[in-house]
């Protein structure tokens, strides 16, 4: 087949590459999206989203089978039968554990953006400023200034529902009104707020559930059923809002089954001329020239990507002559955590289920605070009232047992901690000289660890969680700590850093890459530290920011 | 060879399982075993029953209603490992057979309050030995399968439950009446 031209490629369809679809595209730029799986058309194909639970296979359990052919995805509650379609076929796509790693992946038009937690929040400069005030890593070559507007950007175009809480070190965002408290959650604010005053904070979560419609999009409809794909548009995805918005432009060519197997560069120009494509149905290579290339493939398929290229002046890669592709892996950990009965509100319940709950932004090493260990973490939480699936054990068979489940049980509240992980050299993702996925392509191999720092911040992040339920006066407050491997928080970052010096990092500020400057990679590969934040919103805000970089320096002739 | 290591070559040999073998050789009558997972439809009624004692019919629809038999073998098959399956199909012979035992005829045709004695029985007994046991105990397993399969059935989420597929909305903070119904999800 001919070589094919286009202005841009976009390589990956979910949360990064459909911002990047979208805006350059919206730009006027003709745009390649390439997506390594099958397509999923918004609607059409959320194929259990409207089902009955009596309609479900198993009503929705896990089958033997499936438990054995997802030897990852098994490792955590995100195996789920009524969506897994959307997660990478494990076989087909193995990777390696040097040491433990889960990796969930979403190889679908669409990606993780299908799937994801949705909470949406921004970094501030107690993030972007972190590394250089401890001497950790290199130092973030942007500060909040430079992604405050690109927040407000997509948080308006994605529809993010919050509160503005007036937090210095956690920004307010441009919001649909926020999912309310409940009675307990907002009883519990209270005690919070008098306990604890302006040193922590008990928010609404904000989630990218939109409480007002959007063009195209009905809003939520509070089934909580969004990782099964939402047929009103209730949340953000690429289906629901990136991606009509590229369609329409009629600038945009979408390729599923299409895997990017290297960015093709060119050392007389020091450009990237396009990448080359293997069909994932055919096996058949393809190469597409592009002036401009957008990496948003995930963060390590997005790396991988980048070591496939220019081998032949790099032999580790494209950007690798930082001695930083592939290093600093990082991602949230998580699993613990505490809850709590709240008694007393017998006479009180909801009607509705709500997709988001509360959050408790970081409020160690802020100000005064100081521990020992360095930054700190969050809290996702909710509370609500138990239903039939709660055990009875005192209750005998027949009809006590059966009026006891037909009506509603205890409060109880329950809230999880979300910690940051440092930035460690050494914590690497590689390609395996040995094993080869199914389309013989080099499989990569995990090997990244928590340490010290994280381990002295999980006894905070326990510890505190129950001290806070305790002050929000809930009763039979129990911890949990259900341990944590690297991946398990699905917020997996770094590898491809940006940075200020090409000598120590793979990105600069505007997410190209320091050896080609038409590359960009937007999505978390580019994290220079983690934050504690969810960090999607953080990708749309940098792919936003990079597109309209890449398109005014390709109409000053610069690219 | 003994019996039992014959017994176990030629499951193997036909590519079956050995789920239920260790029933096989207990010497319980052969027309009353569930062998391997081959649930007769004696079994599934066997089963209904089991099911509608642990929740009856009282003004809405019991476990029977819902088919709660038939649901359990499908779930018992494709959702339970070998192990469980043992313990499942080991315990339902087991019931059967102290059952008619004890009280002196089948299940399926003893009366509510009989079943429902029977059953508590073997409940508390359970609870009191739950520590030294190692895995579930039968009794267990079908309480949580009745729950399960009623409470998600078209007849329990619609009938014993408040079943509101799209809300369309949230309200924070409604008062609540006992009596009120749990919502269904």
């Amino acid at each position: 087949m001919a070589n094919q031209s286009y202005d841009a490629i976009v390589v990956g369809s979910g949360i990064s590459g459909g911002w990047a679809a979208k805006e350059l595209t919206e730009k006027g730029l003709k745009v390649l999206l390439l997506e390594r799986g099958p397509n999923v058309e918004h609607i059409k194909d959320y194929h259990n989203a409207s089902k009955a639970p009596w309609e479900m296979p198993h009503r929705g359990r896990r089958t033997v089978e499936l438990t054995e052919n997802h030897p990852n995805l098994r490792r955590d509650y995100v195996l789920n039968p009524l969506n897994i379609d959307w997660w990478a076929h494990e076989s087909d796509s193995p990777y390696i554990e040097k040491k433990p790693f889960t990796w969930f992946r979403g190889y679908q038009v669409g990606g993780r953006s299908l799937l994801w937690g949705r909470q949406s929040y921004r970094l501030s400069d107690l993030d972007f400023e972190g590394n250089l005030r401890d001497g950790v890593a290199v130092d973030w070559p942007i500060r909040y200034k430079d992604l405050a507007p690109w927040y407000s950007y997509v948080e308006k175009f994605a529809g993010i529902s919050g509160n503005k809480d007036g937090i210095s070190h956690f920004p307010d965002g441009d919001y649909m009104p926020p999912m309310p408290m409940n009675c307990v959650e907002t009883d519990v604010a209270k005690r919070f707020k008098e306990r604890f005053g302006d040193n922590r904070h008990f928010i609404h979560a904000r989630v990218a559930n939109i409480t007002q419609p959007l063009p195209g999009r009905a809003g939520c409809m509070y089934r909580n059923k969004c990782s099964l794909g939402c047929p009103y548009g209730g949340y953000f995805s690429t289906q629901s809002s990136t991606l009509p918005a590229a369609v329409a432009t009629g600038n945009l060519t979408l390729r599923p089954w299409s895997i990017a197997t290297r960015v093709l560069y060119d050392k007389d120009t020091k450009k990237a001329t396009g990448v080359e494509v293997l069909d994932a149905e055919t096996n058949e290579t393809i190469e597409y020239n592009a002036k401009v290339v957008f990496l948003c493939a995930s963060a390590f398929n997005s790396t991988a990507v980048l070591m496939r290229s220019a081998t032949d002046i790099w032999p580790e890669g494209l950007g690798s002559s930082s001695g930083e592709l592939g290093h600093n892996v990082m991602d949230h950990h998580f699993r613990l955590g505490a809850n709590g009965t709240a008694e007393g509100y017998e006479d009180k319940y909801y009607f509705g289920r709500r997709p988001g709950g509360i959050y408790i932004p970081r409020y160690r090493n802020v100000g005064d605070d100081k521990r020992d260990y360095i930054r700190g973490f969050g809290y996702q939480g909710s509370a609500s009232r138990s239903g039939w699936s709660r055990n009875i054990a005192e209750l005998s068979f027949g009809a006590a047992l059966k009026d006891a489940l037909t009506e509603p049980g205890p409060w109880s509240m329950g809230m999880t901690a979300f910690g940051e992980i440092l930035p460690y050299h050494e914590n690497t993702i590689k390609l395996s000289s040995e094993e080869k996925d199914k389309w013989g392509m080099d499989v990569l191999v995990m090997d990244a660890e928590i340490k010290e720092n994280e381990m002295k911040m999980r006894k905070d992040m326990m510890n505190d969680a129950a001290e806070m339920l305790e002050a929000g006066g809930l009763k039979n407050v129990q911890t949990y700590d259900s341990g944590y491997t690297m991946g398990q928080g699905i917020h997996e970052m770094g590898t491809a850093r940006m940075g200020r010096d090409p000598k120590t990092s793979v990105l600069n500020g505007n997410n190209q890459v320091w050896d080609a400057k038409n590359v960009f990679v937007t999505d978390g590969a580019a994290m220079t530290s983690s934050g504690s934040q969810n960090p999607s919103l953080t990708y749309m805000a940098m792919t936003a920011r990079a597109a309209d970089f890449a398109v005014s320096e390709l109409k000053k002739g610069n690219l | 060879m003994k019996r039992r290591d014959a017994l176990k070559s030629m499951v193997l040999m036909m590519g079956g399982t050995m789920v239920g073998a260790n029933v096989i050789l207990t010497g319980c009558a052969p027309e009353d075993r569930i062998e391997g997972l081959e649930f007769s439809e004696r079994d599934v009624a066997f089963l209904d029953e089991i099911g509608e004692t642990i929740i009856p019919t009282t003004d809405t629809p019991g476990a029977k209603a819902a088919e709660i038999g038939a649901f359990m073998v499908v779930m018992v098959k494709d959702t339970y490992n070998k192990e469980q399956q043992e313990i499942f199909v080991e315990g339902l012979n087991n019931l059967r057979k102290e059952f008619k035992d004890q009280i002196g005829s089948d299940f399926v045709g003893a009366s509510q309050d009989e079943r429902t004695n029977f059953l508590n029985q073997v409940n508390e007994k359970a609870k009191a030995e739950a520590e030294g046991r190692q895995g579930p105990h039968y009794i267990n397993m079908l309480k949580d399968l009745t729950v399960l399969g009623y409470f998600t059935s078209e007849i329990g989420a619609t009938k014993a439950l408040r079943y509101v597929e799209t809300p369309g909305r949230y309200d924070p903070c409604v008062e609540y009446k006992k009596g009120d119904k749990v919502f269904a999800l």
